[in-house]
């Protein structure tokens, strides 16, 4: 790459650098198995049936006839390899299996070989293997090592999806006994709970209060974060996570400022206190559904008008793409808002009434970038403007702080790279692959902090926040550097009738 | 998979999880602790018995926020702040002080 290029040029190539191919460097990688009760809550067998062969191909063949968009993703690939090299998980991992043309075949090499003429008579010629054993533990494997990101599908001049065929082999091996830990224990926590944390309404109660605590130590004023409140205008559908993790709950204080600022009505809910919903993780509708139907039975109890989702990337490419689908028709609602809406949307449109006095100089001690969430780039809008769900959040960003820069454009937007931790990989069992797959951003990372001095990246999503605080580290950044959008929208509100250090001189002065 | 402690077998999941709750004591505590090449302090166990007495009271772990300031209120702030807690827990207070204290893993997106 000496070439003669400059030296940014030059390093900017390097996030998206091809790394040397080393096969079977990920061979073997392999979550933890969901539990017979883990499994058997979702509806699924508790372990590996015995005639697990003939149930995942008869599963394969309903996804292909009911879901048209896979059997076309399944046929249409002419192997121009435009795909290879833009999964972070390639690019971090060098494993040629995690090109993404290669995940997909190892789905579309068994589907060749059931059900195309070709593969039936002749599969050496098409590239067409049987279903085993060994097939079965290498879809394990490597469909846990997808974060059903969609970049990939970005470069591909067929649109196909790697996404959708990760999330039809998680459906079959589901339905064959084989499920992962981590998505599906959570998802029966949810049904069970109502929420990822098993969070339960006295704990969540408790936590809220004590935040409402906090706010008024420190900035004098009582700002309430309601909860189950019947009446309420709006129902907030937040992560999990915002209840509990940092900075997730920097930004939970942020949504109730601006709520408090626009004399909203608003409240969240016990019962569906969760916005995230892994039933899209593991391609399961049912479960998809179910979760999704506790968010409408909440606004329906609790008598709302509006419903806000708060920060989390795949919720909102479900609530945005599927929650009329899944729960609809949401027509109790206000019809003059967005259903749903994003509390980026509403935050946006309180700034630009000039509803939120705020104090830019409040966030110079950072200086900031903003990673674009996969789910929200790819597979959501914001807004009634193309390109809205990259356009508002930095609008918000630039409203509040006063230093901001881009990583490169090639890793930004609609070509985002995925935090490493999406799709159902945010667990400890995979750390391994977590840093790995965040390496190409964290690279682009470091090149605006090496030309700009960025200190701090902010975040629309809770895996992407706490994948980050937990990878980040090991590239040479505090834990601490990620940071939620409204986060900084908190830091720079003053709250009416918040004193400042200048109006109490001003006061002093006048008594 | 199994602790062992005073000739008494303690089973744990995957993750070094114990699977009863009732199984814990103070000696397993410290046999988990030492799994984790932790060696408990007098701060190590002033949050592990704040995450004990808040998950009887609630069935679940703390918000990392919530165990801070209580920290802070116990040991004071140069004690009471999230570099310290990690000091303490290099594998995060939330889950791996949890471990030691014998709750189950907070899960979800955190
Ligand atoms: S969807 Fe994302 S993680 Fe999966 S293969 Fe494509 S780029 Fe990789
Ligand atoms: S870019 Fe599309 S058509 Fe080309 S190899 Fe990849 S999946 Fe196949």
């Amino acid at each position: 790459m000496a070439d003669g290029n400059n030296d940014i040029e030059q390093q900017i190539r390097d996030a998206l650098d091809v790394p040397c191919l080393k096969p079977g460097a990920m061979e073997g990688l392999k979550p933890f198995v969901a539990a017979p009760e883990h499994q058997e809550k979702l509806g699924f067998p508790g372990e590996l049936v015995p005639d697990w062969k003939e149930k995942a191909l008869a599963k394969m063949k309903d996804l292909a006839e009911k879901n048209r968009a896979f059997q076309v993703y399944l046929d249409a690939c002419v192997k121009c390899g435009a795909c290879t090299d833009k999964c972070h998980y390639f690019l971090g991992t060098g494993d040629p299996k995690n090109m993404p043309v290669a995940r997909q075949d190892l789905l579309r090499s068994v589907y060749r070989r059931y059900f195309t003429f070709a593969g039936k008579y002749f599969p050496w010629l098409v590239g067409a293997r049987d279903l085993t054993e060994e097939v079965l533990e290498e879809w394990y494997s490597y469909y846990h090592q997808c974060s059903e990101c969609r970049r990939c599908s970005v470069f591909c001049p067929y649109g196909i999806d790697t996404a959708e065929i990760t999330m039809a082999a998680r459906e079959i091996l589901d339905h064959i006994g084989v499920g992962q830990k981590y998505s599906n224990e959570i998802i029966g926590k949810v049904k069970s709970v109502g929420n990822n944390l098993g969070l339960n309404p006295k704990a969540l109660r408790a936590t809220l209060e004590d935040l409402e605590e906090d706010i008024e130590d420190d900035t004098g004023i009582s700002v309430r974060i309601p909860l189950d409140e019947k009446g309420a205008d709006i129902l907030l559908v937040t992560p999990s996570a915002d209840f509990f993790a940092e900075p997730h709950i920097d930004g939970l204080i942020g949504y109730a400022k601006v709520f408090h600022e626009t004399g909203a009505s608003w409240t969240l809910s016990s019962y569906a206190s969760e916005a995230a919903n892994f039933g899209l993780f593991i391609g399961s509708y049912e479960n998809m559904r179910e979760i999704a139907l506790r968010i409408r039975k909440a606004a329906e109890d609790l008598g709302v008008k509006r419903i806000i989702f708060g920060e989390c990337g795949h919720a909102w490419r479900v609530a945005y793409s599927f929650l009329n689908t899944l729960a609809g028709p949401f027509d109790f609602l206000d019809q003059n808002y967005p259903i749903p809406q994003h509390i980026l949307e509403y935050t946006w449109d309180a700034i630009q009434k000039g509803q939120l006095k705020l104090d830019k100089s409040r966030n110079d001690h950072l200086t900031l970038t903003y990673h674009d969430s996969c789910n929200v780039a790819r597979a959501s809008r914001m807004g009634d403007m193309p390109g809205g769900q990259f356009e508002i959040p930095r609008n918000v960003i630039k409203a509040v702080c006063n230093n901001f820069y881009e990583m490169d454009r090639d890793t930004i937007r609609e070509s985002t790279l995925c935090c490493g931790g999406g799709g159902g990989l945010l667990t400890d069992d995979l750390m391994d692959l977590r840093i790995k797959g965040a390496s190409p951003r964290m690279k682009a990372l470091q090149q605006v902090t090496e030309d700009h001095g960025v200190t701090h990246m902010a975040a629309i999503c809770a895996i992407c926040k706490t994948q980050f605080s937990k990878v980040m580290p090991k590239y040479g950044y505090d834990m601490d550097s990620i940071v939620s959008v409204h986060q900084l929208v908190s830091n720079a509100i003053i709250l009416t009738g918040q004193e400042t250090e200048e109006d109490e001189q001003n006061e002093e002065e006048a008594a | 998979m199994a602790y062992e402690v005073n000739g008494q077998v303690v089973e744990h999941d995957e993750e070094g999880y114990i699977v009863n709750l009732s199984d814990w004591s103070r000696e397993l505590a410290e046999e988990i602790a030492k799994t984790e090449n932790i060696e408990m302090t007098d701060e190590h166990w002033e949050v592990v018995n704040f995450l004990r007495d808040y998950y009887e009271e609630y069935q679940i772990a703390p918000a990392v926020r919530v165990l801070i300031k209580a920290i802070k209120k116990s040991m004071g702030p140069e004690k009471g702040n999230n570099k310290y807690m990690y000091e303490l827990f290099p594998y995060g207070p939330a889950k791996q002080a949890c471990k030691i204290a014998g709750l189950p893993k907070p899960t979800g997106c955190v």
